[in-house]
């Protein structure tokens, strides 16, 4: 445990920190900055939805560490390569969850918002927007996630993060720098998911927590 | 023998040279086809049948755990909340944390086995939640109409609930092996074989056709289980095939 602490408290171990922080601050951002519009744009459209939905599904499937891997030869060593990648790794989930939830708002409610009087725009800010946000954030959650678990891997390409400890642990075989690096990148990432459950829960909208309450959810 | 001043050799050194101005400008670089074809059959082909028995193995055991813990807590609602936070804290834990947590356990070691072990943890939350959800989408009416009949709990299980949930549970089934395929990449790391080799060999030999091999074919192969998956999916659920048409 000592040694643990003691790799912790070396002058490295903030700036690692730091480094991991901000790639995956960074890439969620960038991955959401895409993602949304995107979603925005083809949530009229039957064919782009399930084009962007399908193309968010591949997108999934690409291993992540594939995704770092690809960027080497393309964009070279170090930490903005990692970025690109890891936004590339953020962008499938919150496209997929946010073309999902916004088609899914129910048909009716859509319709009696028009006949209501309520624009184009302001159906799909004030009624699709709020009912799909669960289902929307949820999407940015996974991808919060994945970003935090995959910039571990950013050390690979030379990107930095909480990864160069554990590879450093490794190559010395030294356990103690290992498990400092393995446990503080478990923490950060378990930190982050439960974090984000709570946001989500604070980003459902109260109309929608009563709905639930009433069906018996 | 070519001599130096031979025209063949100074155009291969200009190649080379051309293709690491490439690499150092960050412009695409050209597969090396003529590798993949020497190197498919000892190098290739081995580390894509290790993956594919990786990920098979750990789907299976992790399926095996699954099934039982699922029944069971869709039948003893207070132990799902616990099941769920549990397997979703293993979830959130990155690979290669958890790969070297599990490595410095006395007696385990690097290798395939904590890959293995890391790979059912992960695949859990998934399989359990579906099948679950698979059982708990089964109508109330449909169980009474079994009871109805005079079939035990356990027919009812067997023959009712189970069968209806399979579309659900192999969703789940899905999801967990196209998670399961990227994550095993990472396993190489640990000495556990399978197509990350080949990925970080490319890297630390700076080859990028060994990166991109390695890669694609991970992609290819997680894609492929997922359309594969799906179909079973569809097969077992002819009701909504039917339901699409009518």
């Amino acid at each position: 445990m000592n040694g643990i602490l003691e790799v912790l408290r070396r002058g490295g171990f903030g700036q690692l920190l730091l480094t991991h922080i901000e790639l995956s601050v960074l890439a969620l951002l960038i991955g959401i900055a895409i993602a949304i519009p995107v979603a925005l744009a083809v949530n009229r459209s039957p064919f782009w939805s399930a084009v962007a939905i399908n193309i968010g599904n591949i997108g999934r499937s690409v291993p992540s560490l594939a995704i770092l891997a690809f960027a080497l030869p393309i964009f070279g060593l170090g930490f903005v390569p990692s970025l690109v990648a890891l936004a590339a790794l953020a962008i499938p989930p919150i496209l997929i969850n946010a073309s999902t939830g916004l088609r899914q708002v129910d048909p009716k409610i859509v319709d009696a918002a028009r006949g209501m009087g309520l624009s184009g725009r302001q159906i799909l800010t004030g009624v699709q927007i709020p009912i799909a946000a669960p289902i929307i954030f949820a999407g940015i959650r996974t991808a919060a996630v994945q970003v935090v678990a995959s910039a571990t891997l950013a050390t690979f390409i030379g990107g930095g993060g909480l990864g160069d400890l554990i590879v450093e642990g490794f190559q010395r075989n030294d356990i103690y720098i290992q498990l400092a690096g393995a446990l503080s990148v478990a923490v950060l990432a378990i930190i982050t998911e439960l974090g984000f459950g709570f946001l989500e829960r604070a980003f459902t909208p109260k109309g929608l927590k009563v709905a639930r309450k009433r069906r018996g959810k | 023998m070519p001599s130096a001043g031979d025209p063949s050799q100074e155009g291969v050194v200009e190649g080379g040279l051309a293709l690491l101005q490439g690499l150092e400008l960050g412009e695409q670089p050209t597969v090396d086809w003529d590798w993949i074809s020497r190197n498919f059959g000892d190098e290739i082909l081995p580390a894509l049948i290790g993956h594919v028995y990786l990920s098979f193995i750990s789907v299976a055991i992790a399926l095996a755990i699954a099934l039982p813990v699922g029944i069971f807590v869709s039948r003893y609602r207070k132990a799902y909340p616990p099941v769920t936070f549990v397997t979703g804290l293993l979830f959130a834990i990155p690979s290669l944390a958890f790969f070297a947590l599990l490595v410095t356990i006395p007696g385990v070691g690097v290798g395939p086995f904590p890959v293995i072990v890391a790979l059912v943890a992960y695949s859990l939350l998934v399989l359990i939640r579906n099948v679950v959800a698979g059982i708990d989408s089964v109508p109330a009416e449909t169980i009474d109409a079994a009871r109805g009949m005079g079939l035990t709990k356990r027919q009812i299980l067997f023959g009712v609930e189970i069968p209806l949930a399979l579309p659900v549970i192999v969703a789940g089934i899905r999801i967990a092996t196209v998670t399961i395929i990227g994550i095993a990449t990472i396993g190489a790391y640990i000495a556990a074989g399978g197509l990350g080799v080949l990925i970080f060999q490319g890297i630390s030999q700076d080859f990028p056709t060994k990166i991109i091999v390695g890669a694609a074919l991970a992609t290819l192969l997680a894609i492929l289980a997922d359309v594969t998956l799906l179909r079973f999916q569809r097969l077992f659920s002819p009701w909504t095939r039917r339901a699409g048409r009518a």
